[in-house]
């Protein structure tokens, strides 16, 4: 396999609603990418593009439909989608086109408008539960992270003030992100715990919000990077592994098919302790409790210790473990699949020292990167490192 | 040392945001569309057996021979040890709360007043863990709990049709709770 460098990276504004079309957002994500390198569309040999259900647009082959705007016409171009999976999925897609040696250099662009739907995203969302078992009770999709949650609280005995730990820091870490949506300098865990109980234990500010937006990354092989980049950041391990939806025949306290993928991407990144060898990670962070939830996944810590780590502080910017120095999707929004911007592109600028007011202190030199998705099945992971 | 910069990647954030207010008097342009389509799916070997012992009053599962376990809701494969399951069983119609939600969102995200009490019950007689989701009652959302135990509340025999509705709810078993 050859060695995959990331060069460039873009993403747009995150907003409930935003008036560009999927196209246009692509096109704004991608032009971003291309201005931090010298590449063009020409020099483009294949595109990889992400994007979640097409029931959110009401586009079905959605992929196909988003092709101009992620200068994919008249080249290789795929479309990958695994849920919430896909934002670090496709930059995974990305990294195969290169390191097998098809591609000299690869485009990867992910892209939602959750805007479009009515009367609201989980709408589209009822679709994906199994028409026999589920969807004859009316389910909401908040229920199965709400029922998550409370299996995960009630195995380690964990209290919602630790969780909502979580949201406060993500929420304060993305005021220095560009695009971010709910940004909040002065939020604090009572504001958390007295918002509005939406499936309980799930309450309005430990959820992160819809959103549109578009994320890109260009990736391309050892032996053309020097040529686009002075300060390349290497892809050195990728995992992913899915579990079955039968999700009411496992035990949901702990994300087993998240750890495979990690003990995956630290086998190729030839990392034997990711506690010691990992500087800072971007696990998904949808609702508060997936970031602890994500945390142990990812073998960071043990089983039930991430809550404790959060309010020891080991988790903020400036600790011993920074978790979701970007701000994470509680902090600059949930375009699902282009939350690729947080959990990919910020591991590009925060090891190639360009995330500025976001910055990790210490030069950190490995990161980690992970999404999760489907009916809490699909984990995805990949781990980067400063040249 | 690595390069450090002083500017904030990504260093501007394209993109036109869209009010509430902006929709409501359509001073963007947006069109519309219902989309109008039904599915009628085939339930499948497994399935079509699991819904009708349900309108028999009765919940039933598969065992997997190779991998001990006894499957429900059921199927005719194991989708661990790739083998054919083996033998139908019939389980209680009691289980145990593995978790649960108190819900105030119907399925559109609308919010709703009297909350919904939903969770998975393991279901008494299949393998630990190995149940479905459904609706609790008669408890209130300060009783109930991991660990409950609790009973099926069948719908009367006419009113089945072979649906996971034919059980309206679990309600707490007495004598069997924490």
């Amino acid at each position: 396999m050859r060695k995959v460098a990331v060069v460039g990276a873009g993403m747009t504004l995150f907003r409930r609603r935003l008036q560009e079309t999927g196209k246009e957002l692509s096109f704004l994500a991608t032009k971003m990418a291309m201005e931090d390198t010298s590449i063009e569309k020409k020099d483009i040999d294949m595109v990889v593009m992400g994007s979640a259900p097409d029931a959110f647009d009401g586009i079905h082959m959605k992929g196909e439909n988003l092709i101009d705007g992620a200068a994919g016409t008249d080249k290789p171009y795929v479309r990958v989608f695994n849920g919430g999976g896909t934002g670090v999925f496709a930059p995974i897609a990305g990294w195969w086109h290169v390191a097998s040696g098809v591609a000299d250099v690869a485009l990867v662009v992910c892209e939602e408008k959750m805007s479009s739907c009515f009367p609201h995203p989980q709408t589209a969302f009822r679709h994906i539960w199994d028409p026999i078992l589920d969807r004859p009770l009316n389910p909401n999709l908040v229920w199965l992270f709400a029922m998550e949650m409370n299996r995960y609280m009630n195995v380690h005995n964990i209290k919602k003030e630790d969780i909502a730990e979580v949201a406060v820091k993500n929420k304060r870490n993305a005021v220095g992100h560009p695009c971010a949506q709910l940004a909040d300098a002065n939020i604090t865990v009572e504001d958390v715990l007295n918002s509005e109980v939406m499936a309980w234990p799930v309450q309005r500010l430990d959820i992160s919000p819809p959103s549109d937006g578009a994320s890109a990354l260009i990736l391309c092989s050892e032996e053309v990077a020097s040529k686009y980049s002075q300060d390349p950041v290497w892809i050195d391990g990728v995992g992913w592994n899915i579990d079955s939806t039968m999700w009411t025949n496992r035990d949901l306290y702990f994300p087993r098919y998240v750890a495979n993928a990690a003990k995956m991407a630290y086998k190729m990144a030839k990392i034997e302790n990711p506690r010691k060898e990992i500087d800072f990670a971007e696990p998904y962070d949808p609702f508060d409790y997936k970031e602890l939830h994500h945390m142990e996944g990812l073998l960071l810590c043990d089983k039930g210790e991430a809550p404790i780590l959060t309010r020891e502080g080991v988790t903020q910017r400036d600790g011993d473990l920074p978790i979701c120095p970007s701000g994470g999707l509680l902090g600059v929004g949930n375009p699902i699949a282009a939350t690729m911007g947080q959990k990919v592109c910020e591991l590009y600028w925060q090891l190639s020292g360009k995330a500025g007011k976001r910055q990790v202190p210490g030069d950190p030199q490995v990161g980690v990167g992970q999404a999760w998705g489907d009916i809490m099945q699909m984990g995805t992971v990949i781990v980067m490192k400063r040249g | 040392m690595m390069t450090s910069t002083k500017k904030t990647y990504p260093l501007y954030a394209p993109g036109t945001h869209v009010s509430t207010k902006d929709i409501k008097e359509k001073s963007k342009t947006y069109s519309w569309w219902e989309p109008e389509v039904q599915y009628s799916w085939a339930l499948g070997t497994a399935m079509s057996r699991f819904l009708h012992e349900l309108k028999n009053g009765k919940i039933i599962g598969r065992t997997c021979k190779n991998c001990d376990r006894v499957i429900v809701p059921p199927r005719m494969f194991c989708e661990y040890c790739y083998k054919p399951t083996d033998e139908w069983v019939y389980l209680e119609d009691t289980g145990t709360i593995e978790t649960f939600s108190i819900s105030y969102l119907d399925s559109d995200a609308r919010r709703i007043k009297k909350p919904i009490l939903i969770g998975v019950i393991s279901i008494d007689g299949a393998s630990p863990q190995h149940g479905f989701m459904h609706y609790f009652d008669e408890m209130s959302k300060d009783e109930i709990h991991i660990g409950m135990k609790v009973k099926a509340v069948w719908k009367p025999e006419k009113e089945r049709t072979g649906a996971i509705t034919d059980i309206k709810y679990f309600k707490p078993l007495k004598g069997g709770g924490k």
